[in-house]
């Protein structure tokens, strides 16, 4: 399973990228794609939304089941990839290179790890 | 306790996902993956264990009176050989399964079964049979595997003693695979074309290892789900039900009512014309939709959806839906009700796919 160290990652397997500025970038991560297997769709959120650490902005769906992901920052989504419009399956392909949402202005952080507590964790799973 | 197939250790040792299904370990995708196991069936060949469905044998001079009556179907004029889809239905017309019927000869008939409704099935015959005729349970002793796609033609290099099947359902016993004495109907769940292979519980690995030597790809519930969805087949608690007649599900085809009389004959006349039609609908809009969600026409509900999923060979979300029958009409555009969201849809003509019928070219 790949884990990347420039990224932080909830506990819900996302991950996240400072971009400075008040700015990151999320994602779903190796073990998260894994888990759900191919995504058939990315149900994206708008460009103006707000996210609050710890809670839903949008969900995927496998053939078998939807799921949610959830924001490790709060702020105002600033950028959607629309690229998972048609291809939601470059989350399974490229997990840290299909972000979901940039985010900017953000005000708060939610219960982030780095890569080795992240690690530590996945394998208590 | 849920129970193992005869397969249950070869599919962990090929990496089946494991999940329970009709009180059997079963399981739902190997390693590909269900969208392309999906693929894999409709271009190549795909071998989907099915040993949890049910087997029963009808024997005896007054076995075609019994199978007339509790069956809509008409068996009158069935050669030997010949496989006859069929429901079967509780006195008011409610649905108890649907089912194929095999003819062995006039005093003889398999009954192949849904899994989820196999004990109640057998029980619900074994208390309507009437005469001289006796039924054997064979669930228990019986495996299943259904063998799917083109490349399934190549399963008549690995088979001796009577040759396989050649028509759209028909069956042939004694078909040698791997030394099990197995039978064979040219039927299926997925629209593509295939066989249904059914042996003793002790012969299942030897048949499903040597169809692995030919090259048939091991897949699971998820693709079987998708596939038959793709192929506009019913699923009994979906299509049919104890609520949902055959009649109102597109099934006249198989419910003969110039027959004299069957089981749920006359529950059915009592219900009237239907006030739902079973139609095709595919997403126009964005997302995916699923079973048991509302159907709109703008404000008014108009039905919901009964299977739904995304189909990897059309690349689409589709699936069935029952709306009212004015409003069933190709071209019409509805919107389904997606966890609160509306996703505008249209009803295109059934099936998606299906090309079971036809023999193809071996490549």
């Amino acid at each position: 399973m790949n884990i990347q160290s420039d990224c932080k990652y909830t506990k819900s397997h996302e991950w996240v990228k400072d971009l400075g500025a008040g700015c990151a970038l999320i994602g779903l991560d190796d073990y998260a794609q894994d888990q759900l297997s191919e995504l058939v769709f990315v149900n994206l959120p708008e460009v103006g939304d707000a996210v609050t650490a710890g809670e839903s902005f949008c969900d995927v769906e496998s053939v078998k089941a939807v799921s949610d992901v959830f924001s490790g920052v709060t702020g105002e989504i600033a950028e959607v990839n629309e690229e998972l419009a048609d291809n939601p399956q470059k989350i399974n392909e490229d997990p840290f290179g299909a972000w979901i949402v940039k985010v900017a202005n953000i005000t708060a952080y939610g219960d982030l790890m780095d890569a080795t507590e992240y690690k530590a964790y996945c394998e208590t799973l | 306790m849920e129970k193992k197939t005869a397969l249950y250790d070869r599919h962990v040792e090929l990496g089946g996902k494991m999940v329970p299904f009709a009180g059997h370990m079963l399981p739902v995708q190997f390693k590909k993956g269900i969208l392309e196991e999906h693929k894999i069936v409709r271009e190549h060949a795909g071998m989907f264990d099915c040993s949890h469905m049910g087997e029963a044998r009808i024997d005896g001079p007054d076995a075609l009176k019994n199978v007339n009556n509790l069956f809509t179907n008409s068996f009158d004029s069935m050669k030997d050989g010949s496989c006859r889809y069929s429901i079967m239905l509780y006195e008011d017309g409610g649905c108890i399964d649907d089912l194929i019927v095999y003819r062995r000869n006039q005093d003889s008939y398999y009954v192949i079964i849904n899994a989820s409704n196999a004990a109640r099935d057998v029980g619900w015959i074994r208390d309507h049979l009437t005469g001289d005729v006796t039924l054997t349970d064979m669930c228990d002793g019986y495996s299943q595997i259904a063998v799917q796609g083109p490349d399934s033609l190549k399963m008549a290099s690995i088979v001796s003693g009577t040759p396989l099947p050649e028509k759209y359902y028909t069956f042939t016993e004694h078909v040698m695979i791997a030394g099990v004495d197995c039978f064979v109907s040219r039927t299926g769940y997925t629209g593509s074309f295939g066989y249904e292979v059914f042996m003793p519980n002790e012969g299942a690995v030897a048949v499903w290892n040597a169809l692995l030597d030919i090259g048939v790809e091991p897949c699971g519930l998820g693709s079987r789900d998708t596939l038959r969805t793709e192929a506009a087949l019913p699923l009994y608690g979906h299509e049919i039900s104890e609520t949902i007649d055959p009649l109102t599900a597109g099934l006249d085809f198989a419910v003969k009512m110039d027959k004299p009389d069957f089981i749920g004959k006359s529950g059915l006349v009592k219900r009237g014309a239907p006030t739902k039609k079973r139609v095709g609908v595919k997403v126009v809009g964005r997302g995916v939709i699923r079973d048991h969600q509302d159907v709109y026409d703008g404000d008014k509900l108009v039905g919901f959806v009964s299977s739904g999923t995304f189909m990897a060979w059309i690349n689409a979300s589709a699936g069935m839906a029952f709306v009212e029958p004015e409003l069933a009409v190709v071209g019409k555009q509805l919107e389904v009700d997606v966890r609160g969201r509306r996703v505008p849809v249209e009803i295109v003509p059934l099936p998606f796919y299906n090309t079971a019928r036809e023999v193809p070219v071996l490549k």
